[in-house]
């Protein structure tokens, strides 16, 4: 098959595909090739991306420094009170824990960590070493739990277990054990939780305004500027809104199959997506609550009728460039596609980290013939894809922008990282005018790419006076 | 009298929090990016890798390839010797690799893989099934985090790169330099004063142009740069060796090895920042080349007692508190006494156990009260040892923005990591010109401060 001329592990074949190349499917879920540099992170990664957003817990990671070190405060995640999760906690397990066992340490800086900061809950993040070491986290969680009289929940994310996708998963198992332990009195017909958002440059917010300003009670945010207690509450919601590709499923589906809760798929990425994404849930009330629906469609149309002039406008500036894609989720990549497309460009590549044979295959039928499709791409693909096809923006994360930059092309941060909010209609707006503040830059002008090495074609004319 | 130095000043935490330094693989991984060709593995799982390659490519803004045998629990429980070599295989045909730094990680270190007998397999494997490439020379290098910080896994590949590749050689007159863990543009400072003198060194490692690029027309798989494999394999021909840095123990030290173990003259210069310990740098290239400082410099270094004449003012009275690596520390203490800020307290999460005498040494007949110090230490530590007592300016990396943003007290950022300033790569720490810049970013930090906080706004200052 043809991958654009992208030399290819020879193991990774399956791993890529070219759309409107029929009955092909991609291998995806497949652990990470050894000795390829890939993009992907462990288990503990993910479960951390999912739980960190709750600002009154404590998370304290079991483990060597490193894996706390490098995610302390790394995300955009914002809080509106408490921002415990800001801090970085760790056993820094030692020597000593590594030949003798951690669980002491883990106790004792349990019982001191939760006596100092008086959190509402703890989690404790399980990591390779304290899995080999075979430390009993459960049991020590249980035994300090029965002493300081607060949730405190191990969460099983030995980073070798699996990719990011596993760490969703060990995220959910956690929150389970949270939801159905709080009081539900008082809680309105008309409400719902918030899942799979992660209050990213306060995203969560404007979303929840969205909701609010339609007559519903938000219970919980799952876990963009969630609180403990919210959460152990939030069984008594009419309904869960689940965003994105799958992060907060599986607690959906736990929480539909225990309490009863039905769920929504929505995603907050780009204009017809948002538009939907209020409109499913305002039918899901039409019952309870006619007006919901009405209070749906002028938000709605208040919001177009702000956005849709910005948007002709850089659609004129922007019309016929194209993009390259590479994002975790495949549910994201789908609304950048969607995205693109209003703005008059193109997307040739595809990538995702963590997508599902039934997402890529969904993917696929969105692109135009020809994109190139990825699972858990390398930079040497990426590079040598990039080199291949001239695109002029890469939307991806901080690991792949200095592959976009190393080679003179325009970049869009969206991943956890980003400090721009990025959904809803005022997301839109945001993400169109980053494209254009990228795409539109002078600096492509001196790139080694468009002009060579030289200074012939930059320099400006030299004067010289005729005698 | 020698500073006390305490580890846990005031309570007695079991836990860490916010920590001043990171893991041991990731220093690994730095010193690996300074060899022409070289792709930096990991031996553990895929996560460690990822995590280390978002830290390096947010300070350095850098493509960052580290790959990784990507160690899956079933490999975990019955050896990684195949992933391993599966990886070895792909970065030397895929990536074109000509030199494999191997470190291990805390998982790998926890399950006990012997990186010998794994490379031993490698090599049966490959004369069974050879490499469609050129074999690749593989350097490893054991990384338990659990001991020691990412300075001790810098030292650690480097005197590992030494050890693996030195061959015999005649002597030809090049000096070996083991500048440690300093930014890109100190590294590309030093080649310019060595050429001064014009001596040749050959620095352990140079990830002057890997880790600080220009644009490119299209991506290679290595990019271009760094010690190469010739310079490696004859560095016991060095006429000196030349170690940076006073904290590291002999076994970590590459210039240790050439003397132990060659016959190569040690010289030991604490890192050249100021003034007095960028003279000493400066006497020692007089003495090895037999040439005097050319007068461009000594105009440099003029300049410098210049501006400290013209600084004296706005910072005599001033205090300061300086984290970081320890020799980085025990460097900018050495400045900031000289320039008349008095450091009141010093703090790393390294713990050679040498930081203490090291700022004792540069402060000695300048400071009344020598700082506290505290080393093996977090920024709670820090906090807690501060109370209500604050200082005119913080002196470190990046990571300690929250700190000072509470206190509202200006943060001057050096060293590594800088995730929160543009062109951290490119700040200029070595030599009188490094201190001259170093002098203007301070005495500008001190008078932005002072301007904000003033009811008047004063246009001069
Ligand atoms: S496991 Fe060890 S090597 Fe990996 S990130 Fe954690 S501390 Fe670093
Ligand atoms: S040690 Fe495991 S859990 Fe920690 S960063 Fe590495 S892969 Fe992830």
């Amino acid at each position: 098959m043809g991958t654009g001329g992208i030399s290819v592990f020879a193991e990774r074949k399956n791993q890529i595909l070219v759309a409107g190349t029929a009955g092909e499917t991609i291998q995806c879920d497949r652990p990470s090739l050894a000795g390829a540099v890939s993009q992907r992170a462990c288990v503990f990664c993910g479960a951390r991306v999912v739980l960190y957003p709750i600002a009154d817990a404590l998370h304290l990671v079991h483990g060597p420094i490193g894996c706390a070190a490098y995610t302390w405060d790394i995300r955009g995640a914002l809080s509106s009170g408490p921002e415990l999760h800001r801090q970085s906690f760790s056993t820094d397990m030692r020597e000593r824990e590594v030949i003798f066992g951690g669980e002491k340490k883990l106790e004792q800086s349990l019982l001191e960590l939760i006596e100092k900061y008086q959190p509402k809950g703890a989690f404790v993040y399980s990591t390779c070493v304290a899995g080999v070491i075979g430390d009993d986290i459960d049991g020590i969680c249980r035994k300090v739990e029965k002493v300081v009289g607060i949730p405190v929940i191990a969460v099983q994310s030995e980073g070798f277990k699996g990719n990011k996708r596993a760490g969703y998963s060990a995220a959910c198992k956690a929150l389970d054990r949270l939801v159905g332990t709080g009081d539900t009195t008082g809680i309105s017909p008309l409400s719902i939780n918030i899942l799979g958002d992660f209050n990213l440059a306060g995203e969560i917010w404007l979303i929840r305004s969205y909701y609010e300003k339609m007559g519903l009670q938000v219970v919980a945010n799952v876990t963009g500027d969630g609180r403990i207690d919210d959460i152990r509450r939030s069984h008594g919601a009419a309904l869960n809104v689940v965003q994105c590709s799958g992060a907060t499923m599986e607690l959906a589906r736990y929480m539909k199959e225990q309490h009863n809760v039905p769920f929504l798929r929505v995603s907050y990425f780009g204009i017809e997506d948002m538009a939907e994404s209020l409109y499913s849930v305002a039918r899901h009330f039409q019952d309870v609550d006619w007006k919901v629906m009405e209070r749906a469609r002028q938000i709605v149309s208040q919001e177009l009728k702000d956005l849709v002039p910005e948007m002709k406008a850089l659609k004129k500036r922007l019309q016929g460039k194209t993009a390259a894609v590479y994002v975790g989720g495949a549910f994201k990549a789908f609304s950048l596609i969607k995205a693109f497309r209003h703005l008059g460009m193109r997307v040739t590549l595809v990538g995702s980290q963590t997508g599902t044979e039934e997402d890529y295959r969904e993917i696929q039928q969105v692109c135009d013939p020809g994109t190139v499709i990825v699972d858990d791409a390398n930079p040497l693909e990426l590079g040598a894809f990039l080199k291949d096809n001239d695109v002029d923006i890469l939307v991806g994360g901080v690991k792949e922008r200095p592959i976009a930059y190393k080679l003179g092309l325009g970049f869009c941060d969206h991943n956890h990282e980003r400090k721009l909010a990025l959904e809803g209609f005022l997301g839109m707006r945001n993400f169109a005018r980053e494209v254009a503040a990228t795409v539109e830059s002078p600096v492509w002008k001196f790139v080694p790419r468009r002009i060579g090495r030289t200074t012939a074609g930059t320099a400006l004319s030299t004067e010289r006076k005729e005698p | 009298m020698v500073p006390s130095e305490s580890t846990k000043p005031r309570q007695n935490w079991v836990s860490t929090a916010n920590p001043c330094h990171q893991c041991r693989p990731l220093g690994a991984m730095v010193a690996f990016q300074g060899i022409e060709g070289c792709v930096p593995f990991l031996h553990g799982s895929q996560g460690c890798a990822t995590y280390m390659r978002r830290y390096l490519i947010s300070h350095f803004r850098e493509p960052v390839d580290i790959a990784s045998s990507s160690v899956s629990e079933k490999e975990a429980v019955w050896g990684g010797g195949p992933a391993l070599r599966t990886g070895l295989r792909n970065v030397s045909e895929k990536y074109g690799a000509t030199l494999v730094g191997v470190a291990t990680t805390c998982l790998t270190e926890t399950t006990g893989e012997d990186l010998g007998m794994l490379l031993h397999e490698w090599r049966k494997e490959i004369a069974e099934n050879p490499l469609t490439v050129r074999e690749p020379k593989i350097v490893t290098t054991p990384c338990p985090s659990y001991d020691g910080t990412h300075m001790d896994g810098f030292h650690a590949a480097v005197r590992s790169l030494t050890e693996q590749c030195a061959q015999t050689t005649a002597p030809h007159g090049k000096v070996a330099v083991f500048p440690g863990f300093v930014s890109p543009a100190d590294l590309r400072h030093l080649r310019e004063i060595f050429a001064a003198f014009e001596l040749n060194p050959t620095l352990v490692p140079d990830y002057a142009d890997r880790l600080d690029g220009p644009a490119l027309a299209e991506a290679g798989s290595i990019t271009e740069g760094g010690t190469t494999a010739e310079e490696l394999a004859s560095l016991p021909g060095s006429t000196a060796a030349i170690q940076m840095g006073k904290t590291l123990t002999d076994s970590l030290s590459g210039a240790a090895y050439l003397e132990s173990q060659w016959q190569v003259p040690r010289r030991i210069l604490g890192l050249p920042i100021g003034l007095r310990e960028t003279d000493a740098l400066f006497a020692l290239l007089e003495e090895l080349s037999g040439r005097e400082t050319p007068r461009a410099w000594q105009a440099e270094r003029g300049r410098l007692i210049d501006g400290f004449v013209d600084a004296h003012k706005y910072l005599s009275g001033r205090t300061a508190v300086v984290f970081g690596d320890e020799d980085l520390a025990i460097g900018l203490v050495a400045f900031l006494t000289e320039i008349g800020l008095k450091t009141t307290l010093v703090v790393s999460g390294g713990k050679s156990g040498k930081l203490a005498q090291g700022v004792e040494r540069v402060t000695q007949s300048f400071l009344e009260n020598p700082p506290r110090i505290l080393s093996d230490a977090d920024f709670r530590d820090m906090e807690d040892c501060l109370e209500s007592q604050t200082a005119d300016l913080f002196i470190g990396h990046s990571k300690g923005y929250k700190l000072t943003r509470r206190r509202d007290v200006p943060l001057v950022r050096v060293g590594f990591p800088l995730h929160d300033r543009f062109g951290g790569q490119r700040i200029l720490h070595l030599g009188w010109r490094g201190a001259l810049s170093l002098l203007d970013t301070i005495v500008n930090a001190v008078l932005e401060k002072r301007q904000d906080d003033s009811p008047v706004g004063y246009s001069y200052l």
